[in-house]
């Protein structure tokens, strides 16, 4: 009896239209997975670096053959400028100056300064990977300094001791100097400023398509569509009209997650860095911009969300057409999250940019760092996308699609009676 | 009848509505007419009154808009339940609803689809007099039902329809005597044989 139960119930769960979601989903994500590489791997390879040592003293010495032995080495000459092209070249991390005074400083009780020239691809959690692995070598480098220190002379400052080196960091990414910042911090402060709109986005997305689909499938299954249809109304009026209605509960319910969310984020904040001291500061023009690239991916997943919607056939088959919306969602947060959109394979650019939703989740980045044609390019291309679904959704409202699931069905009157009374 | 009512393409033929082509013209149709399918419902979280305030917005502003939602009241006679959530409703409620909000538009041309479906007795009983109502006040009424002693009873013309396929029409008289049956049902197992 059981047995009887089950098999019912895994035959009307398990069905085709509900397994392609599944199946499309977990494909994009093992391709994604794939793509984007290992993190393991990554964090396992030795930095490459390039080395200015117009030191060659004592401490100079120590730092060399400790770079050396744990990183891979592509420059070691005396000109920077020189190294720094080489290192550029050679898809290196960053270039090491060791200025000239640099063991008689320490020998002064002084921190010898390293000068290190960031090349910064990207700003998501896995570009930082290998600046994070060269910091974790000038860690070595102090450990060992300190070491030589503790062995010459136990009379040392142990301030000095502990630290005797002092990094002055300058990072050049995407065509900008920002001085006084390393990869990690300045990807850590870009990440801080731009990790609210990407779950904003997301929630906007979930919670409006989730309703534009749910409002098809009851209209379907409380059998109101049909009059609806008959009304004197343009069919795009009826779109656009379920589009902007489920953009306004979409909003409100995303707003009311965010309060919570912002206090939750509220208690993660620890960047106190002023972005307008390194030209990173947004201004009113950007700030319209994201505005804009925020409206017109909200209204390209509702278009694609009333599209899926026309496929529901009651409230419970619309709950399951919202997962793949869910899930691009999902995917435009986590890829840029994790990598720059410069840093990316092609094909998964390729994919991130197609998902309309990743425009306003990059906007923010890519406006502080002046990068405006990913921004308008991106505007453009979810607007033409919103005009594209729109078209589609009025062209599904105009045929047959909605009432009879299928284009070319005939109508079939079957035996009954017809009359007039007038 | 879906056809009719702008829901459904014209695979073959060609349908005119009061002098309007389908599909060049279905805006003017729609504005023309009201269709009730078998199976309406109407919007659950939204109360009676409310439901038929939204489709009376499709149709007039002001003095018109009031005159049709009053019609509406008036046909769906639920009393202070209209203020009610259509949720709440029992299932002869809700047709008198739809009823109502067919009929309060004045449309030319109103298309019931099996209009006392599932309905008791005395339900129907009423909806069949509202729609006697209208058709006396002017509006012109197509109505398709396979109970053929409720097309016998409201009809002036007939179309018995076998497959897709009118076989016979004419008036309950016409009918009844072209085939030599007591009643419509009769004569419609005959005109099929």
């Amino acid at each position: 009896m059981i047995g009887n139960i089950v098999k019912k119930e895994f035959k009307e769960l398990f069905t085709i239209a509900t397994l392609i979601p599944i199946v499309v989903i977990a494909v994009v994500f093992g391709l994604v997975g794939q793509t984007i590489g290992n993190i393991g791997e990554t964090m396992e390879e030795k930095p490459v670096i390039g080395i200015v040592d117009m030191d060659d003293g004592d401490f100079s010495d120590i730092a060399m053959s400790v770079l050396i032995e744990t990183a891979e080495v592509i420059y070691d000459g005396s000109d920077a400028e020189e190294g720094l092209e080489e290192v550029r070249e050679g898809n290196g991390v960053a270039l090491l100056v060791i200025p000239e005074s640099f063991s008689q400083s320490i020998y002064a009780n002084q921190a010898g300064e390293i000068e290190i020239y960031w090349i910064m691809r990207g700003a998501g959690m896995m570009d930082s990977i290998s600046s994070g692995a060269l910091e974790g070598l000038i860690q070595a480098v102090n450990q060992g300094i300190s070491s030589e220190l503790i062995q010459q002379d136990s009379s040392s400052d142990p301030a000095l001791v502990l630290n005797p080196t002092k990094r002055i960091d300058t990072t050049f990414f995407k065509g900008k100097e920002i001085k006084g910042l390393s990869p990690s911090a300045l990807g850590n402060m870009l990440m801080s400023q731009s990790i609210v709109i990407p779950i904003v986005i997301m929630m906007l997305i979930i919670m409006a398509g989730s309703s534009v689909i749910s409002s098809m499938g009851m209209e379907k299954e409380n059998k109101t569509l049909e009059t609806l249809l008959t009304m004197p109304v343009r069919r795009s009026h009826v779109v656009i009209g379920k589009m902007v209605g489920s953009a306004l509960v979409g909003m409100i319910m995303a707003a009311i997650y965010m309060i919570g969310f912002s206090r939750y984020m509220n208690s993660f904040q620890i960047s106190d860095i002023n972005l307008a001291d390194f030209g990173l500061a947004m201004g009113m023009q950007d700030y319209l911009l994201v505005g804009i690239s925020l409206f017109t991916a909200l209204l390209a997943g509702l278009s694609l969300c009333i599209v899926l919607g026309t496929f529901a056939k009651d409230y419970r088959s619309a709950q399951a057409l919202i997962f793949p919306i869910t899930a691009l969602a999902m995917i435009s947060v986590f890829i840029t999250m994790f990598k720059d959109f410069d840093t990316i394979p092609a094909a998964l650019k390729v994919l991130v940019f197609a998902i309309p939703f990743s425009h306003p989740m990059m906007a923010i980045r890519a406006l502080m760092l002046d990068n405006y044609s990913l921004v308008i390019g991106g505007i453009a291309y979810t607007a033409v996308f919103t005009v594209i679904m729109v078209a589609v959704a009025v062209r599904i409202f105009n045929s047959d699609r909605l009432l009879t699931g299928s284009v070319r069905k005939r109508v079939g009157l079957g035996k009954l009676g017809w009359g007039f009374r007038r | 009848m879906r056809v009719i009512a702008t829901l459904l393409q014209i695979t073959s033929g060609s349908v005119t509505v009061f002098d309007y082509e389908l599909p060049k013209e279905a805006g003017e149709v729609r504005r023309i007419i009201s269709y009730l399918p078998e199976e309406a419902g109407a919007y659950k979280n939204l109360t009676g009154k409310d439901y038929l305030n939204f489709i009376a917005k499709f149709f007039g502003e002001g003095e018109k808009f009031q005159d049709m939602v009053q019609k509406g009241l008036e046909i769906a006679n639920l009393g202070d339940r209209i203020n009610d959530k259509v949720d709440t409703y029992s299932k002869g409620m809700t047709r008198r609803l739809l009823v109502g909000r067919a009929l309060m538009v004045n449309p030319r041309l109103a298309i019931l689809d099996e209009p006392t479906s599932g309905l008791d007795v005395v339900n129907a009983q009423e909806v069949r007099r509202i729609i006697n109502s209208a058709a006396g006040a002017g509006t012109a009424v197509l109505l398709s039902s396979h109970n053929m002693l409720e097309v016998e009873l409201l009809c002036h013309r007939i179309a018995l329809i076998n497959d897709g396929k009118i076989v016979a029409s004419g008036t309950a008289a016409e009918l009844k005597k072209e085939y030599d049956a007591g009643n419509i049902e009769e004569a419609f197992v005959k005109a099929i044989k």
